[in-house]
């Protein structure tokens, strides 16, 4: 780009790019570090006699034999049965995402073609909700599900999760709805569909970008919960987050703290991969409530 | 659209946020307003060979019964909100009666949960959320100034502390600030003390929650901005540069009037997120330091006895809070809307 305005001295450039290095060490260098250190043993993970020990592994390598060890996800996965939790979090965020997705998209359709004003006292009590720190909810929650049995639960947590989850993607579709031109499904009904057929021949086959950002930030609402989830769940059901959190309480006394170590690189891993592979929808969904304003 | 296709359509989440948000509002309101039963006593007289003697117990049976026919407990009005962990308003008069001076209160203050959890809340909201803006600011420009090549990768790097789970992402931290990690050993090297604990000392606590809430929130703010930075008109710049502004100025009078309603848009998400600061407490094991009021709820919920009352109590109180906070943004969506356009 040959523009002037635009164009930069060199002074400028050289500031610009230390000031970004220096940020990027600051983003990334903890879950490098941590990784490197999760798979090393307490004593190098924390090494206050020498700091090269968390880099070489000095003490790993006494007590196991080699520079690095696979102890810490051993028992985190087999003994602390960390692998149960991973699963309880599979099924709960595939759930919360298929069905905040089907009920988001139905909602979010509605709101973006209404023109009556209940359409925006909607959204704005739904922007009350979103405003709610989820453990008010939750405290709202435990009396009536110990009463009715319904504690501890998955398809429990499920349910409130997508709830919670409601009003934040049904800005976000409401948002992306809005973009599709409203020709497009009002030819459709001209041409004498009805509106849920128009809905489901023309709105849907264009919907899919809007959908797929939107079910990326449901998953990461569901994912890293820790608010309802350390509190609805009985313990055989916790997901990952959870339990993640019980071993702070237990292994800390055990004096193994790897097995955290562990856990926070198997959470940490399905993010990564996430936001490598979806990198673009996550940017054009954080931008759209605010490019719309 | 018609108002019966419009009913059907968002009938599903209607529904559930109804049945899921507003109703539990309403129970918790309710809850704040009972406590728990007392135990049932019972005084049965104990007829020994020297005498009877009166002796009191609980009678479990009869407890147990009054809890199942009335599970919400008793009636107690708005006590549970002046009691001691709340509002404390008894606690409170006599600090005033009796403090030595305006600081003097202030400490007598900072005793009091409810106080001490609102205090930290509230620097955190206000000290995180202009920071978390202006780093994200010089992140944003720094990025749109660097070669192409560089900007997929950094803003792939930049995503990670946002996306990552606040609860992982803030024990990672916690571990590299522990004394015998990386960050905390390098803090007693630089500082030549070898006592120095960020575990112990609560100034550095606030701090280090506080760096963390910043470092997580800045790549949201960073995206924001970025994705504004590439509709900055270029013709204004050009002839901002002509009528003679230097660069700082281009910034200061083209780029920022640009982007102020994306600062507002990022103001009101951080201000939500950040008045709801919780996770990086439980990580830092921070609460003989620092609590909010998430975490006071979720104190008083977790644990042997679930305090329900009390939790309840300053859930109401925590949306009381949201409400003052947030009500100048819906006040100005209000009249946006009913301005005729």
């Amino acid at each position: 780009m040959a523009n002037k305005a635009t164009a930069q001295p060199l002074s400028v450039k050289f500031l610009a790019t230390s000031f970004l290095m220096f940020w990027l060490v600051l983003a990334a260098f903890p879950f490098v570090w941590t990784l490197w250190g999760s798979f090393k043993v307490e004593g190098d993970f924390f090494s206050k006699a020498d700091w090269a020990n968390a880099l070489f592994g000095g003490l790993t390598q006494k007590e196991t034999g080699g520079s690095f060890t696979g102890d810490g996800y051993y028992g985190a996965f087999v003994e602390e049965e960390f692998w149960r939790a991973s699963l309880n979090s599979f099924i709960v965020c595939f759930s919360v995402v298929t069905i905040s997705l089907t009920c988001g998209t139905l909602g979010g359709y509605a709101l973006s073609r209404s023109t009556h004003r209940y359409a925006f006292w909607f959204l704005l009590f739904a922007l009350i909700f979103r405003a709610m720190p989820p453990i008010t909810l939750v405290s709202g929650y435990l009396l009536p599900f110990f009463e009715w049995n319904l504690w501890g639960r998955l398809s429990t947590t499920i349910i409130v999760l997508v709830a919670i989850n409601q009003p934040f993607t049904l800005w976000m579709l409401h948002a992306f709805f809005k973009n599709i031109p409203k020709d497009l499904d009002e030819s459709a009904m001209v041409d004498g569909c009805t509106r849920f057929q128009a809905f489901r021949h023309v709105i849907i086959p264009v919907m899919w970008p809007g959908v797929i950002t939107t079910g990326l930030f449901s998953f990461l609402l569901a994912y890293n919960d820790f608010a309802v989830t350390s509190m609805l769940l009985s313990k055989d059901n916790q997901t990952m987050v959870p339990k993640l959190a019980s071993f702070l309480g237990t292994t800390q006394t055990k004096g193994n703290v790897m097995f955290a170590v562990a856990a926070v690189v198997s959470i940490t891993a399905p993010l990564f991969v996430m936001v490598m592979v979806f990198q673009r929808q996550i940017v054009s969904g954080l931008t759209a409530g605010a490019v719309k304003g | 659209m018609k108002h019966s296709t419009f009913f059907w359509f968002v009938l599903p989440s209607a529904f559930l946020m109804l049945l899921f948000i507003a109703l539990p509002v309403v129970s918790v309101v309710t809850q704040s307003l009972y406590t728990s039963h007392e135990q049932v006593l019972v005084t049965v007289e104990n007829c020994g060979p020297f005498g009877c003697t009166p002796v009191t117990s609980i009678d479990q049976d009869a407890t147990q019964a009054l809890q199942a026919e009335k599970p919400l407990g008793k009636w107690a009005g708005l006590d549970i909100y002046k009691d001691r962990n709340h509002l404390a308003f008894a606690e409170v008069a006599s600090a005033w009666v009796n403090a030595d001076g305006l600081p003097d209160f202030g400490k007598t203050l900072m005793n009091l949960p409810f106080y001490k959890a609102m205090a930290f809340t509230l620097t955190y909201t206000f000290v995180v959320t202009p920071l978390t803006i202006i780093l994200g600011f010089f992140i944003a420009v720094a990025v749109n100034s660097v070669a192409k090549a560089l900007k997929g990768p950094t803003i792939f790097l930049t995503l990670l502390p946002f996306i990552v789970t606040p609860l992982v992402g803030s024990l990672i931290l916690f571990w590299m600030v522990d004394a015998r990690g990386i960050l905390g050993a390098g803090l007693q090297w630089l500082t030549n003390n070898p006592d120095l604990s960020v575990k112990a000392s609560t100034p550095l606590m606030w701090i280090m929650l506080m760096v963390y809430g910043i470092w997580h929130a800045a790549p949201f703010a960073f995206v924001v901005f970025y994705a504004g930075l590439q509709t900055v008109n270029t013709d204004s710049l050009e002839a901002a540069m002509i009528d003679g502004a230097n660069r700082w100025e281009r910034i200061r009078y083209v780029v920022i009037p640009h982007l102020f309603p994306l600062v507002t848009f990022v103001a009101l998400i951080q201000l939500m997120d950040n008045f709801r600061v919780f996770e990086p407490i439980v990580s830092f094991s921070a609460q003989a330091h620092a609590t909010s009021l998430s975490y006071a709820i979720f104190n008083d919920l977790g644990g042997e006895t679930r305090l329900l009352s009390s939790a309840a109590a300053t859930s109401v109180l925590t949306i009381i809070g949201i409400a003052i906070l947030l009500s100048p943004v819906l006040i100005r969506t209000y009249r946006d809307f009913s301005k005729p356009s």
